[in-house]
């Protein structure tokens, strides 16, 4: 883990480590829903901390707890809906919070990877931290783009995919080792120098819930709203050669024996079809 | 004009969705009228080549720069290949280790990128790509209004190039600049080993994120026990800390192949699916009729498991 005495070798009164987390809300879908244009009808929908997000905070917060000097800022592209959702980040333990919206943001339908590491990347420059941790993906559009393309973007370092991570901080800067979660039950064990983008996934620890005292003193914490304008970007920031063009619910490929009654009846039905396949004997 | 694919190894062994970026990539050069390029960078590039000269493929390029997956020498590689090349399309597999590269690759090349492909079509000037949004629920349309562009495709929805081709094999003497690599593989784990090998099991009976509360696993427990099947479990449990890891099933954990498989509480997510797929009889039980995972199942119950599992346990035990 993060260790305090590793990070005193210079006396300046700084803060000596930073750490942003990116923090989205993701929509989760009813089990019934309709479509409505590009999305899916608000009515169906339920917007919550982004699933992986939240471990990404969770990473930084307990980095925060090991070591003795460390400010955890969270970042949010969202509209003032998405307040709630920081105001728990920032009661589970981050110490500030910024969140970029603007109408020319909430005119876009399509905010790709691009787009979102253009908005993020002047917080980055502005807070230069030396640890930017995000969600591996959203858990509703799935582009799994953002981290990767914003460490590209403010020349740091990343590493996709982490499921393990220790810091050590040094004068140069420091170095994360993480373990990077591959398919197929292996991971890779990769040094990365800081300030460096880690993509997080879920499992890497165990989200908290946030305590009385923490949603109290969430309410005192600084929650800065930036518009692109206050970013110094102007709408070209937003210009995307993407254009998201429909969205519909696709035809099922199943063929399923769908039981119909009551439990006792559709467990016996399925029971005896299990029976028929050797199951249970 | 060129779609150009980057081929993917890990530890010696070329990745199968190499050779389905082979098949896809092959269709949409042949929907723009483009010859097929593959790039594979580090490891052993010659008998990669040889592996990746399916029919189709008009050229191979070889970067022999270290062994395993670095993603800053695959991102000053490719990017200086493309350079040269100037390709329509650029397409990465949406892979852990193309999601480390394929970003950052298309933001240097100044490429727009949409990711997570499961289709892609050709209209006119526009490369129309179709992804899933809010976990398979729906599908979308992206239409990409600009070349060159990169895309990344996911495993296992292409079909893999067959047969031998006659590509040109060609080194590509890649500028590599080693103050600007930042991390350094030391090594691999294997994890999930253990007590249970789900691998082995005939039946399993696997648990979801539907199961809600650990001390719920009992039931399905008692369900195991009374079929003798062997419990495995989806992501979210694993990640909970209610199942070791070598329980987990999908993409990131183990691919089993039982004669029966019953899904308790899953909804089905691609990254499960690619775990369990294989199964011989697939059985689903599920309070939500719309779950993915209805697609693929053979058998269904669509009603609450908290109901349907006891009743299941009792028709074994009674």
């Amino acid at each position: 883990m993060w260790g305090s005495e590793t990070f005193n070798v210079d006396a300046t009164p700084t803060t000596r480590m930073k750490i942003l987390v990116t923090v989205a809300e993701a929509a989760t879908v009813d089990d019934e829903f309709s479509v409505d244009g590009l999305g899916i009808d608000e009515q169906y929908l339920t917007h919550d901390i982004n699933e992986w997000d939240d471990y990404a905070v969770e990473e930084a917060v307990q980095i925060a707890e090991a070591g003795s000097d460390v400010e955890v800022i969270t970042a949010t592209i969202g509209p003032e809906r998405a307040e709630e959702t920081i105001r728990a980040a920032l009661a589970k333990g981050a110490d500030r919070a910024v969140r970029i919206w603007d109408d020319a943001i909430a005119d876009r339908d399509l905010l790709d990877a691009e787009t979102k590491a253009a908005l993020l990347a002047p917080v980055v420059e502005a807070e230069d931290p030396d640890l930017v941790l995000t969600g591996v993906q959203a858990a509703d559009s799935g582009f799994a783009a953002t981290g990767v393309t914003l460490a590209e973007r403010v020349g740091y370092q990343w590493a996709a995919v982490v499921n393990d991570l220790d810091v050590e901080g040094d004068a140069d800067g420091g170095t994360a080792s993480v373990h990077r979660e591959l398919e197929g039950g292996v991971e890779e064990l990769t040094e990365v120098d800081l300030p460096a983008v880690l993509t997080i996934q879920t499992g890497i620890n165990e989200p908290r819930y946030a305590s009385l005292r923490g949603i109290r003193q969430a309410q005192n914490k600084p929650l800065d709203v930036r518009t692109l304008d206050d970013l110094g970007l102007d709408a070209e920031a937003l210009a995307s050669p993407l254009r998201w063009t429909d969205t519909y619910v696709p035809e099922s490929e199943g063929e399923a024996t769908v039981f119909e009654g009551d439990a006792a009846e559709t467990a016996g039905e399925l029971a005896g079809v299990l029976r028929e396949q050797g199951v249970g004997e | 004009m060129t779609v150009l694919a980057v081929a993917e190894h890990r530890r010696g062994e070329l990745r199968d969705v190499s050779l389905e970026l082979i098949g896809a990539g092959r269709a949409l050069a042949d929907a723009v009228d483009a010859p097929l390029h593959v790039v594979v960078v580090g490891g052993d590039v010659d008998t990669f080549a040889e592996r990746l000269n399916r029919e189709g493929v008009d050229a191979i390029h070889t970067v022999a720069e270290g062994e395993e997956h670095n993603h800053d020498v695959t991102v000053q590689a490719v990017s200086a290949l493309a350079d040269d090349l100037d390709p329509a399309y650029l397409l990465a597999p949406h892979s852990v280790n193309g999601l480390d590269y394929a970003p950052a690759l298309a933001s240097r090349l100044d490429y727009p990128l949409v990711t997570d492909a499961i289709d892609l079509s050709v209209d006119g000037e526009t490369l129309v790509v179709t992804r899933e949004m809010y976990g398979s629920k729906v599908e979308t349309t992206i239409a990409v209004e600009e070349r060159p562009a990169a895309v990344t495709l996911r495993p296992a929805e292409w079909p893999r190039a067959k047969g031998r081709g006659d590509a040109t094999v060609e080194a590509f003497d890649a500028p590599i600049d080693a103050d600007a690599i930042g991390s350094t593989v030391t090594g691999f784990q294997e994890v999930g080993g253990g007590d249970v090998d789900i691998t082995d099991a005939d039946v399993l009976v696997s648990v979801g994120r539907g199961i809600g509360e650990e001390e719920n696993l009992e039931l399905i427990h008692d369900l195991a026990d009374a079929l003798g099947a062997t419990v495995s479990a989806s992501r979210p449990v694993v990640d909970n800390g209610w199942l070791p890891k070598n329980r987990q099933v999908g993409q990131s954990g183990k691919v089993v192949t039982p004669d029966v498989y019953i899904a308790v509480g899953i909804s089905g997510a691609v990254q499960h699916v690619a775990g369990m797929k294989g199964a011989d009889t697939i059985v689903a039980i599920n309070d939500d009729p719309n779950a993915p995972i209805f697609d693929i199942a053979d058998y269904g119950i669509v009603d609450d498991l908290f109901e349907v599992v006891p009743a299941l346990t009792d028709a074994f035990e009674g």
